[in-house]
């Protein structure tokens, strides 16, 4: 029984860092229709900087969600710098653009190598966080309830930026019809870079939280980005809601694969991405953005 | 003879006398892997140059086969045994892979490509009771076609040469061929394709079996060849290679990824001879490329000699002028 709720447990926390990582992964898709693979990079960045941050080794803080955010805002600008130096030179050469994201991936987990070396680094749960809740019979882990708690705050809060704010009405106009969006006085491509960077910043964030779940290690980018792209391509590219049941999806195929099946728990992933293909090429909320 | 059928004809005499020019194991060495990787960039300059279909999964392929290879050997079974399986099994698994990356084309092409590829990883990586995980497999002898040895660097280098020129052989015909033809007008008009009554999606994916049968062939002597293989030999920095071998060459071209080939090959063993960061250099010479020389060596080198050929004839149109004059 109590195998069963923490499978199930396991299963939504690590969907909802899955949410974390390829709702940025799907809006910078959907924005600028190129699939940005140093995602996986970005979120192994942010769980190393995040750890640097949380030794103390730069003198001014030791607190678990400071150094999350400060981590945070840091993979997000080093997005944004690639949006503006890199693919900005690349206007409307998309695969120049992917080939571009490939290659600076290579770069930043060889980077990651040498200056975090290769032995995993293994990060504390934040302090008040380490114990179990019982309700009953059942146990629930507190850390991974929280990692929940946040997901779904940053779902609620991401869908009220696009649907409430200014600055989502023009995403969502950019994501419509670009063109257009240039027409009416939305600077596009000012968009890409503050979505690219919020993108980042999303999966440099879900890094350092699930440090301590995950542990950081070398190939933690390479875990992870196919990981995104199954969630996009499941729930349709530059969809919130498609990146959401997603992540939730493969949060439990994955984690259930891996309790059941562990040699092929990579292998069941496939299953679903191949009957939504054949079935929905666009994915299950291909074409719409919430 | 024309000057092309001229150089093909030395650049074959070149290739053949090589090993006796350069006489080190070494180096005889790293022009095998240049040739085997040769192949392998051919096949995906099936589909990038002359389908449009960028793959970034073309090393879970390669490694399908050197896998297959490894376990019938393992398994007690002789060498013909064992690649024909490998040429068989990946050719199954090529059609599973394209039948899946062809519900899309552009963009979400590659991305469905790098999860497959990255699935047939992880398989490799996990799947410890057939692959042995990263402990990798170890292939103990090499096969020995009509009685000759492949065991020395010499013999490899002849068989890989052969196997390689029949690849070009190969390709070139495919691509002059109506399918070829026929692949390159789905890459540039699908739908006026479609429209004009032929099976896009049939050629795409009779396109991408050549493909992967290519792979297969490389992957095959790459297993021979390191008489090893690990997961590593089919994670994303390994497609990555592929593809930019033909495009660092130069997509569309038969050259380009022969090119290509020999420059990552190269560049790789001159750079872990000093530094361990090859990773960091490929893709420094991706972006490299990518950015400031997008059409590939090949046919920028092309248009570079156009150029100068051109402006010497503006230098001296006299001179032009009198050998146009003496044209009857």
């Amino acid at each position: 029984m109590n195998f069963w709720l923490l499978l199930t447990i396991n299963s939504i926390t690590f969907g909802g860092l899955l949410f974390l990582l390829s709702s940025g992964f799907s809006l910078i898709f959907g924005l600028m229709r190129i699939p940005n693979l140093t995602h996986g990079s970005m979120f192994m960045v942010g769980a190393y900087l995040g750890s640097t941050f949380l030794s103390g080794a730069l003198g001014f803080t030791s607190d678990f969600w400071v150094a999350a955010i400060l981590s945070a805002i840091e993979v997000a600008v080093l997005g944004a710098l690639m949006e503006r130096l890199l693919l900005r030179r690349l206007t409307g050469q998309p695969l120049a653009q992917v080939l571009v994201t490939l290659g600076v991936s290579l770069m930043v987990a060889d980077l990651c190598l040498m200056g975090w070396g290769g032995d995993p680094i293994s990060v504390e749960t934040p302090a008040g966080l380490g114990g179990f809740v019982r309700a009953g019979p059942a146990v629930f882990p507190l850390y991974r309830m929280a990692i929940i708690v946040i997901a779904v705050v940053f779902a609620i809060a991401l869908w009220l930026l696009l649907e409430r704010t200014r600055l989502g009405a023009m995403i969502r106009a950019g994501v419509d019809d670009p063109q257009m969006a240039r027409v009416v006085g939305i600077r596009v491509s000012q968009l890409f870079t503050i979505v690219f960077g919020l993108g980042a910043g999303l999966a440099g964030f879900a890094g350092m939280i699930g440090a301590p779940i995950l542990s950081i290690y070398p190939g933690l980018d390479q875990d992870m980005l196919p990981l995104a792209l199954v969630v996009v391509i499941l729930g349709g590219t530059g969809s919130l809601l498609g990146s959401f049941v997603g992540s939730i999806l493969i949060g439990f195929i994955y984690n259930f694969g891996q309790a059941l099946l562990p040699e092929l728990a990579y292998f069941v992933l496939f299953l679903p991405m191949v009957i939504v293909l054949v079935v929905r090429p666009q994915g299950l909320f291909g074409g719409q953005v919430l | 003879m024309t000057p092309r059928r001229a150089a093909i004809v030395a650049g074959i005499i070149v290739l053949i006398a090589l090993p006796f020019a350069i006489g080190e194991d070494y180096y005889i060495n790293i022009a095998s892997q240049i040739l085997l990787y040769a192949i392998f960039a051919l096949g995906i300059d099936v589909l990038i140059g002359y389908a449009g279909l960028v793959s970034l999964g073309h090393a879970g392929l390669f490694g399908i086969a050197a896998y297959i290879i490894a376990n019938v050997l393992a398994a007690g079974y002789g060498h013909t045994v064992a690649i024909v399986a490998a040429l068989i099994g990946t050719l199954i698994a090529t059609a599973g892979f394209a039948a899946v990356a062809l519900r899309s084309a552009g963009i979400t092409f590659i991305m469905i490509t790098l999860a497959l590829g990255e699935i047939i990883w992880g398989l490799a990586y996990r799947w410890i009771s057939v692959t042995n995980g990263d402990n990798g497999i170890s292939v103990t002898t090499r096969p020995m076609p009509f009685g000759l040895s492949l065991a020395s660097p010499r013999g490899f280098y002849d068989a890989t040469l052969i196997i390689f020129l029949l690849a070009m052989v190969a390709v070139a015909i495919f691509v002059h061929s109506p399918l070829g033809v026929a692949l390159a007008g789905t890459r540039d008009q699908p739908r006026r394709m479609n429209a004009l009554g032929y099976h896009v999606w049939m050629i795409r994916f009779l396109a991408f079996l050549f493909s992967g049968f290519l792979s297969a062939v490389s992957g095959i002597l790459f297993v021979y060849y390191n008489e090893f293989i690990s997961p590593q030999a089919l994670a994303l920095p390994a497609s990555a290679a592929g593809v930019l071998m033909v495009i660092a060459g130069g997509a569309g071209t038969l050259l380009g990824p022969v090119v290509g080939s020999a420059l990552v090959v190269i560049v790789q063993n001159v750079v872990s001879a000093y530094i361990t960061r090859w990773n960091l250099m490929l893709g420094a010479i991706f972006v490299a490329i990518v950015i400031f020389m997008p059409e590939g060596l090949v046919p920028g080198v092309r248009r570079l000699v156009q150029a100068t050929r051109r402006a010497a004839a503006r230098r001296w149109p006299r001179a032009m002028a009198s050998r146009l004059r003496s044209k009857p």
